[in-house]
């Protein structure tokens, strides 16, 4: 299953999808460079952004990203990536994806993620496949 | 005396010119999340305060010493130690303001304390903070590291009291929150809290940045001073946690969450998570207080079928996120 993120210079979301079995594309990471066009079913990986509470938590990049309507077209599901010490504010930004693109939030990860994660990701992006050729069948 | 080591050279700053995006980004993040302990209606607890029992209250207000003695380390000397290592006149800044919000964090307990507690309790609680062993070593420890010359090696033990050490103690907090009790005690602790990863964070960032151009052996070197450092002060806090929470049983519980954060503590600074799941399984309810809605499942992928439906494409501008 295809796997498109958005990962800031930290390269806390770049390294975790590195370790995953899928294939992977990422979200260019300056806004004025062109964004990515996707024509298959993939899941989105982001992390949070923002100084406010309810202002720019989803990055601009995935903004520009998802205001492709083809993109969103093919859109299944959302992966978060945060920290819990930022309360109710973990994950926003794949919650409000998640709500105004009406696909689930799938799961979510903790700065680099754990094996566990890892594994988890991994089985579910492989369920997902399989049902995806069951659809196309 | 030591000689006082500065910045060589200062030119006018230019934020205009940003070298490094993450220095804005974190400044921005860091004055948008700027509070005061004026602002949280401390004194609602008062009536909550009333209904802990006296060993109750000797334990939240020597963790909260605890946690100032971190606080105030990290503000007069941790961030501060920083600054002459800062490849970028924007680090700089940005230390600057993290060194101030670790005194803003320190003065915040002397808040909690001033509308709960009597000047002979406050005072009490100051000294055992003086006189415990295991407090002290922690803070020695630290101590140490920022006094070294190593700007890599201070970054480590900067990243470790921001995103583990202070953990011991924010764990009580929240204990008492998920009991709802000093539940506006805790929404002070929890701004701590956000403000300590954004911290941890930057900091660890930096450590990365500063890594990327040594030798693999120098990074074999760091690596293992990290989990070294990483050991002996994971050892003194299991002293500590043990010394404050046996007497009410919670120690066992405390430490599930120090474990949590020490995987993260260490993934801010690029490496992988040390303790296993087994022993990082917080007490759900300590994660609830922590993060509201963290405990609920969004693990789609456990579910059984795991099929999907494509949702509705509807136009989307750039407005349409900031909801």
């Amino acid at each position: 299953m295809l796997l498109v993120y958005y990962s800031s210079s930290s390269e806390f979301t770049h390294r975790f999808v590195g370790k995953l079995r899928h294939p992977a594309r990422r979200i260019p990471l300056l806004t004025k460079q062109e964004t990515l066009r996707v024509d298959e079913p993939f899941v989105l990986m982001t992390p949070t952004y923002g100084a406010g509470r309810n202002q720019g938590a989803v990055p601009k990049q995935v903004i520009k990203f998802l205001n492709i309507e083809e993109n969103r077209r093919h859109l299944i599901g959302v992966i978060g990536a945060g920290n819990t010490n930022f309360g109710e504010d973990y994950c926003r930004a794949a919650k409000k994806v998640a709500v105004k693109c009406q696909v689930p939030l799938m799961y979510r990860v903790e700065l680099l993620g754990t094996q566990e994660d890892v594994d988890t990701v991994n089985l579910g992006l492989d369920k997902l496949c399989a049902s995806s050729l069951k659809t196309a069948m | 005396m030591e000689n006082l080591t500065l910045a060589s050279h200062v030119d006018a700053i230019n934020w205009n010119r940003v070298v490094d995006p993450i220095d804005d980004e974190v400044w921005d993040r860091l004055t948008g999340n700027f509070w005061l302990p004026e602002k949280v209606p401390l004194s609602n607890d008062i009536p909550s305060w009333a209904t802990l029992t006296d060993d109750e209250k000797t334990l939240t207000m020597r963790v909260f010493t605890g946690l100032t003695l971190l606080d105030t380390i990290q503000g007069t000397v941790g961030a501060i130690s920083l600054i002459p290592d800062a490849v970028t006149p924007h680090e700089e800044a940005v230390l600057t303001n993290i060194a101030f919000m670790e005194s803003v964090h320190a003065k915040s307990y002397s808040s909690i304390f001033s509308t709960l507690c009597s000047t002979k309790e406050i005072d009490e609680a100051f000294r055992w903070s003086r006189e415990n062993t295991y407090l002290q070593a922690k803070a020695d420890i630290i101590l140490s590291y920022y006094r070294g010359d190593d700007p890599l090696k201070r970054k480590v033990a900067s990243t470790l009291l921001e995103s583990f050490l202070f953990y011991s103690g924010f764990y009580l907090p929240m204990y008492w929150s998920a009991h709802a009790k000093l539940t506006n005690t805790a929404d002070l602790i929890r701004l701590i809290i956000r403000d300590e990863a954004v911290h941890g964070y930057y900091i660890g960032y930096k450590y990365q940045k500063g890594l990327e151009s040594q030798s693999e052996e120098r990074k074999q070197e760091l690596k293992d001073y990290t989990m070294n450092l990483m050991f002996e002060l994971y050892e003194n806090e299991v002293s500590y946690t043990h010394d404050i929470y046996d007497s009410v049983g919670l120690a066992e519980d405390c430490k599930m969450f120090l474990h949590y954060n020490a995987n993260k503590a260490l993934m801010n600074l690029g490496y992988e998570a040390m303790f296993p799941k087994e022993v990082t399984k917080v007490n759900p309810a300590i994660l609830a207080a922590l993060s509201p809605g963290s405990d609920e499942n969004h693990d789609f992928f456990s579910g059984s079928g795991s099929s999907y439906v494509i949702g509705k494409a509807e136009n989307t501008e750039d407005d349409d996120w900031d909801f």
